[in-house]
């Protein structure tokens, strides 16, 4: 394995958050601080506990997983879309190095940063609302399994994307509602029984739920089903990653 | 020099997913410690040969081998031995010079080693630019960053892609300097250029590519040895009203007016009619005070080339 390669690549994406770290670490944070006060301090206030758990504290890992999926996207697409906009991706073409270490180069980077900030939130929101972590590990687990699947994701619209906008499309338009309609802010079984059943087709419920469990034992979905289904996610990504390497789409004329 | 090939290219072949096909079988045997230059013309595909050897662009078909590693099977042997400038400047804008040189080492597999950093940015006269964003350099700058993050990892084979395209004449001759001395310590290079005149100056051996086809690779010398035309000038003491009859079996050029007299002939070949024509002169009392030769540039020869392929 050509590990120097992967250290360089890690090494050079991790450099840029720090150059920019106004973008990659604050803005999240601060952002994320907000809907501490609005929807936590503000609204959460006259809101009742849910299941026995202040709103504040609720919407805390709803939160977190939000960051992390909006920023493991835009991490890593950027990250390989970059290269590939300047033309500087032919170095990466022409090097001895393996398609699993590109992905570990890229990847991890921008896991490692969702990761960062995803820690980064968490220690805020005990600034903000009583925080309790009833399962540390699976916490930790639900936390690395979504930033690497996520910046998978990102990395698969990196490579697809022809232009910036392309890039914005997806986290925008569809992972943001997603999220928003995922249970971030309320629990499933607040809605009409309709309407649970519509939202169990929303992949990010099983995400937050999961996330939540760990927090506070409380989840709308079972934790194993929550796990398999993050599973389910990032295999489909691997799969595809797989084919874009294979067939060099985008890549390789 | 080393006979012995350090690539061989082998039918190799490259249609595009558009169906434009940009190689057409192409073999080729780059030597080890040499200077090749490839020519053609723009869209000749020069280029999406090198990105084959490189790895950049999949072939269609055909074999390509790397000091007996094939580029497919054995890319990582292949690749840690080719460093490639490419034609564009592609740079990443916010990055010091210094950082990129040294992420290009450690992406072909090398540990650090500031002191061979330090040594190639010296050479390429980068080191008081070690610290500037690469936004902040001229072109001229960019290119020569571009030389050396290929050498970053020391590589045996060196891809220089219109390398000099749009450089000053005083960083051209810096160029060429470190290439002669990449060949002296052994580097393999292969060069794509406009400028023929450096073909000329720089390679040992020359191949022309046109419309995706290999259309002659040999020594540059033999080249223009065998197809180079020769020039014989006679400056005349008195300029002529016309061509003399006696003298219209020869290829003669001659500009009414002029004191110029010119005779082109094949210089490889047994009779090259010089002392004919000479002999006829006299016969006609036309004298001259000078004469000199001109071999055909390897530009007239390339131009010739292409132009007959049409």
């Amino acid at each position: 394995m050509n590990l120097y390669a992967v250290k360089a690549i890690y090494v050079f994406e991790m450099a840029r958050t720090f150059r920019t770290i106004y973008q990659s670490i604050l803005a999240p944070v601060i952002s994320t601080s907000l809907y501490f006060v609005v929807f936590g301090a503000a609204i959460g206030s006259r809101i009742t506990a849910v299941e026995g758990v202040s709103y504040g504290a609720f919407i805390v890992p709803g939160l977190v997983m939000l960051s992390l999926l909006t920023q493991s996207i835009s991490n890593a697409s950027f990250g390989i879309y970059f290269p590939r906009f300047t033309g500087t991706i032919y170095e990466v073409l022409s090097a001895p190095i393996s398609y699993v270490e590109i992905l570990l180069g890229y990847v991890g980077a921008a896991a490692t940063k969702s990761i960062i900030l995803g820690v980064i939130i968490l220690a805020t929101a005990t600034l903000f609302v009583p925080l309790q972590v009833a399962h540390p590990l699976i916490m930790l687990t639900f936390l690395v399994l979504t930033s690497v699947t996520f910046s998978l994701f990102g990395f698969i619209i990196g490579i697809w994307a022809d232009g910036f906008e392309k890039l914005q499309i997806i986290p925008l338009l569809v992972v943001m509602p997603l999220t928003f309609l995922g249970g971030s802010f309320y629990s499933v079984n607040m809605l009409p029984p309709f309407w649970q059943t519509v939202t169990l087709f929303n992949p990010v419920v099983y995400l937050v739920s999961g996330f939540r469990w760990s927090f506070y034992e409380l989840a709308d979905v079972s934790l194993w089903v929550s796990i398999g289904m993050t599973g389910v996610f990032l295999t489909g990504c691997l799969v595809t990653v797989w084919w874009i390497f294979r067939t060099g789409y985008r890549l390789k004329a | 020099m080393n006979k012995q090939p350090i690539i061989s290219i082998q039918g190799l072949s490259k249609t595009y997913d558009g169906g434009f096909q940009a190689l057409r079988d192409v073999d080729l045997e780059i030597r080890k410690g040499e200077i090749f230059a490839l020519l053609g013309p723009n869209g000749a595909g020069k280029t999406t040969l090198i990105n084959i050897v490189c790895g950049i662009v999949n072939p269609t078909e055909g074999r390509v081998t790397v000091d007996g590693h094939d580029i497919i099977t054995g890319y990582r042997a292949t690749r840690s031995m080719i460093g490639l400038v490419p034609q564009e400047l592609p740079t990443e804008a916010f990055e010091t010079v210094w950082n990129t040189v040294s992420f290009s080492r450690g992406l072909f597999g090398k540990p650090a080693n500031p002191g061979h950093i330090e040594s190639v940015l010296k050479s390429l006269s980068l080191w008081d630019k070690k610290d500037n964003k690469m936004m902040t350099l001229s072109g001229g700058m960019k290119r020569r960053v571009l030389i050396a993050k290929a050498l970053s990892h020391e590589p045996r084979i060196l891809f220089l892609d219109e390398p000099t395209a749009g450089v000053d004449v005083e960083l051209r001759q810096d160029m060429w300097n470190l290439v002669r001395g990449l060949r002296d310590s052994g580097v393999t290079i292969i060069l794509t250029t406009h400028y023929i005149e450096e073909a000329e100056q720089m390679a040992e051996r020359v191949g022309v590519i046109n419309q995706g086809s290999l259309i002659l690779v040999q020594e540059k010398q033999e080249l223009m040895d065998r197809l180079g035309n020769k020039q014989l000038r006679l400056h005349l003491h008195e300029p002529l009203e016309s061509i003399p009859e006696a003298l219209s079996g020869f290829d003669l050029e001659f500009v009414p007016e002029s004191c110029e007299l010119i005779y082109t002939y094949h210089s490889q070949r047994e009779r090259t009619g010089v002392t004919m024509l000479l002999l006829a002169l006299g016969e006609e009392r036309i004298t001259f005070h000078d004469v000199d030769t001109k071999q055909s540039s390897l530009e007239e020869i390339f131009v010739n080339l292409v132009t007959w392929e049409k």
